[in-house]
């Protein structure tokens, strides 16, 4: 257990870094935490995680990888929805990454 | 159990590949919220699509409550998971049967619950229902179909 610190306010965290409490996201807080993952957001970072969040607006879940590839290949085209475009963006798991960015629980069915 | 004649081959049929396809069902017979089975549930078919299996969903008896539309759990301070129903078929799980009976006895049609569909990959990703109202005797031979049966 840990937590981030954002602008002097502790956000707290699970021991695999996803927060605990979804409404304390913010994207300065996204910003924090890919900042952590070795990550500096870039609008192709951004397309990803905004997408991550309106899926688990409407879904209540975060997809699992091969859920969101094809989503995105749908949404986004098939320059984007491939596993080797969004490895480049998250280099240890698309899926984890993300949704650790987005503010979103751990994906449901990710291995 | 002796039926028409048409009975699928759960093996083989694919021409014989080393993987084998088996047929899961997952019946689930408990209201959404009170205990844990719906959404215990929900979450072993979502890890299961993984393998890529034949996944069937059945709602029986008050598990027929679980696909009920406007849900709200406000008042019971949990998650409503109901929302994450329409997302099984990006799961590939697109076949969801619930008996007639057991919604009749509740005073309910197919109108009370949500829209479920899924995109037909075979037919241009067409927009498909994926709930299937089915009598009490249409479930029975749904289930002797099953090489698989999990129950919540």
């Amino acid at each position: 257990m840990g937590a981030y610190v954002l602008n002097g306010v502790e956000i707290p965290h699970d021991e695999e870094g996803y927060i605990t409490d979804l409404g304390n996201w913010s994207k300065e807080l996204a910003v924090l935490i890919a900042k952590d993952e070795n990550i500096e957001m870039t609008d192709e970072h951004w397309e990803v995680v905004n997408f991550l969040r309106e899926y688990y607006e409407e879904y209540q879940i975060a997809p699992a990888i091969r859920v969101l590839v094809k989503a995105i290949k749908k949404s986004l085209g098939k320059e984007k929805g491939n596993n080797k475009y969004l490895y480049e963006l998250f280099p240890y798991g698309p899926a984890k990454q993300a949704c650790k960015i987005a503010g979103l629980p751990k994906p449901t069915g990710c291995v | 159990m002796a039926s028409e004649a048409d009975k699928p081959e759960a093996e083989g049929a694919e021409g014989g590949g080393a993987e084998v396809t088996k047929k899961f069902l997952y019946v689930n017979r408990k209201a959404p919220y009170g205990t844990i089975y719906a959404l215990e549930s929900l979450e072993v078919v979502l890890i299961g699509a993984a393998f890529e299996q034949d996944v069937s969903l059945a709602f029986l008896d008050d598990g027929v409550y679980q696909l009920t539309k406007n849900q709200d759990t406000k008042g019971i301070g949990v998650k409503n998971f109901s929302p994450t129903y329409k997302a099984l078929g990006d799961y590939e799980v697109t076949k969801l049967y619930v008996e007639k009976e057991s919604l009749a006895e509740r005073g309910l049609t197919e109108a009370d619950l949500m829209e479920i569909t899924y995109e037909d990959e075979d037919d241009d990703w067409a927009e498909k229902p994926s709930i299937r109202v089915v009598s009490r005797e249409e479930m029975a031979e749904i289930m002797a179909e099953q090489d698989v049966i999990l129950s919540f």
